[in-house]
């Protein structure tokens, strides 16, 4: 069940360059959330027509978190936003991680860059023993600390200012990190790395992916990514990143 | 008050539509929007085998509009009709079928296929300006649209609606050839070319370079379109292009079109559609007016 709903925003602070911690009160979405899941902010400004995808970082009963990156326009207004505002919203929006694929083994949760928030609620969600491996540009990290209340936490960072310097594959590598399943949600590069580490080492791997969307409920088509079988729905090998996805299990896409 | 409107015979229970590609068969939007207060659910285009499309990225936002090469990606024919068809009986709506297709045996299968469905019009889309082949051929040379037209005329159970594309030098000459093939109803404006380089990446922002540009930045041209096609031929014409509002639904209808579609609002605002039905019965109250067919075309 999906919800088109004007919430309020409850407050907003700058936690990084650029990166911005929203919370949101909401009548149904955030009830209704699980972790892996994103809702679509639409903006004020109507010269901009599109929704904005953003994945959920957390939820607290009526309220959900979302921590974003100014990326345009329209992430630029949102990060304008402070107490009481009122913003249109839909979601929860697309499926989340698999809970079930964690039940009694070791799971590595991995997140780049603005992949990381949807690994907080998931690290709560997950009573298994966790092992979380995050990559940041720089030491301008944000969510680390909070992240580190759930499990084991290893750093990776592009210019080797925190913790390994590399990606996070580097950093699993470096520092020994076993799991048995994986859960990932990061830019397409670092999906396709985890895609073939999973697969070199046997291991399971959920991936959450992105793209450019429109609607955001699967009915535009805009979002595809390559499956390897023949979609049901598509009849084509394109699966809907906002529908069907935006996790799907490593072994499912091409990327 | 009267909100029905008449295209080629099939009643339908008031103007508004939904403009194909953006809103699949209305299953998605189900949710958000009532599709029983819809005149009629304009399908996503469907050709006679699974199309993939094209490579992502497939949309990009542009000041008051956006673009997108999506590639006319649809399931085919088979699956259509086993799923999608059932899928919009379930509602009171009448259903019209975008079909695609490459070349003219490519439109006349899905055509004849759709003869003893139980879909109501056809919306024959020979101007979608991202697939290479077929598609904007036959609808940039009016020698060509009458053929297809005609071709298409005869094979088809159910009224034929051509969707025209405003990429053409004088959309009047395209209009009137579709009429000579025997259109019963004309749709315009399919999407206007466009591109949009991502400085950045220093690269096109959409995979396939150029893409259809649609949204409010594209009505005026839409409505002049509409305009001038209603004052040159005498088949009822859907009017669409950037429509988001009632009031903008009205300049269309004004303009000389018999009905709307509604299609990147849908993006914007999932109940769109609902909201433009209420907005135009809104109009009719606070102007007296007692049928809308007394506001078609009024304006010369």
């Amino acid at each position: 069940m999906k919800f088109d709903e004007t919430a309020t925003v409850v407050s907003q602070d700058k936690i990084s360059d650029g990166i911005y911690d929203m919370w949101i009160e909401t009548e149904n979405i955030a009830a209704n959330a699980v972790p892996g899941q994103f809702i679509s902010v639409y903006t004020k400004d109507a010269s901009k027509l599109l929704p904005r995808p953003i994945s959920i970082c957390e939820t607290d009963g009526s309220r959900l978190r979302i921590v974003y990156r100014i990326a345009g326009k329209g992430t630029k207004e949102f990060s304008g936003y402070s107490q009481g505002e009122k913003i249109h919203i839909l979601g929860p929006l697309g499926n989340g991680f698999p809970l079930d694929a964690a039940a009694g083994r070791k799971a590595i949760l991995i997140g780049g860059g603005i992949g990381i928030p949807p690994m907080l609620e998931l690290a709560k969600h997950l009573d298994c023993d966790k092992e979380i491996v995050v990559g940041y540009r720089n030491s301008d990290t944000f969510l680390d600390k909070e992240l580190q209340k759930y499990g084991n936490l290893t750093i990776a960072s592009d210019d080797g200012s925190i913790g390994t310097h590399g990606t996070v594959i580097d950093a699993i590598k470096a520092c020994g990190v076993k799991g048995d399943v994986i859960f990932a949600c990061g830019p397409t590069p670092m999906l396709r790395a985890i895609k073939q580490y999973a697969a070199d080492n046997g291991i399971e791997a959920w991936i959450s992916l992105e793209e450019r969307m429109a609607c955001g409920i699967g009915a535009c088509l805009a979002c595809v990514c390559k499956s390897t079988d023949v979609d049901s729905h598509s009849m084509v090998h394109n699966k809907r990143i906002c529908k069907d996805g935006p996790v799907f299990n490593a072994t499912e896409v091409e990327l | 008050m009267k909100t029905s409107v008449n295209l080629a015979g099939v009643e339908l229970k008031n103007p508004v539509m939904t403009a194909s590609g953006t809103f699949g068969s209305g299953m998605e939007y189900a949710e958000f929007a009532d599709l029983n207060k819809l005149g009629a659910v304009v399908t996503k285009g469907v050709a006679n085998v699974p199309w993939p499309g094209n490579p992502t990225p497939r949309v990009a936002e542009v000041y008051g509009g956006m673009l997108n090469a999506i590639g006319l990606q649809n399931p085919g024919i088979d699956v259509f009709a086993s799923r999608d068809i059932p899928f919009l009986r379930q509602y009171d709506t009448k259903i019209i079928v975008n079909v695609c297709g490459k070349s003219e045996k490519d439109y006349l299968e899905v055509v004849e296929r759709l003869a003893d469905e139980p879909v109501d019009m056809l919306e024959i889309n020979i101007s979608c300006p991202n697939v290479k082949e077929g598609g904007i051929a036959f609808g940039q040379n009016a020698a060509n649209i009458e053929h297809i037209t005609a071709a298409v005329k005869k094979a088809a159970r159910q009224p034929v609606i051509m969707k025209l594309s405003p990429n053409v030098t004088d959309i009047t000459e395209m209009a009137k050839a579709a009429e000579a093939g025997g259109a019963d109803v004309l749709s315009l404006i399919n999407t206007i070319t466009g591109m949009k380089i991502d400085i950045n990446r220093q690269t096109f922002a959409l995979a396939n370079k150029t893409g259809g540009m649609s949204g409010p930045a594209v009505k005026p041209v839409a409505v002049r379109m509409v305009y001038q096609v209603a004052n040159a031929v005498s088949v009822p014409i859907i009017g669409m292009g950037g429509i988001m509002t009632a009031e903008d639904a009205l300049e269309f209808i004004l303009a000389g079109a018999t009905a709307v579609s509604v299609g990147t609002a849908n993006f914007c605002n999932p109940h769109a559609t609902i909201d433009i039905v209420n907005g135009i019965e809104d109009y009719m109250r606070a102007k007296n007016v007692d049928d809308i067919n007394e506001l078609i075309g009024i304006v010369k």
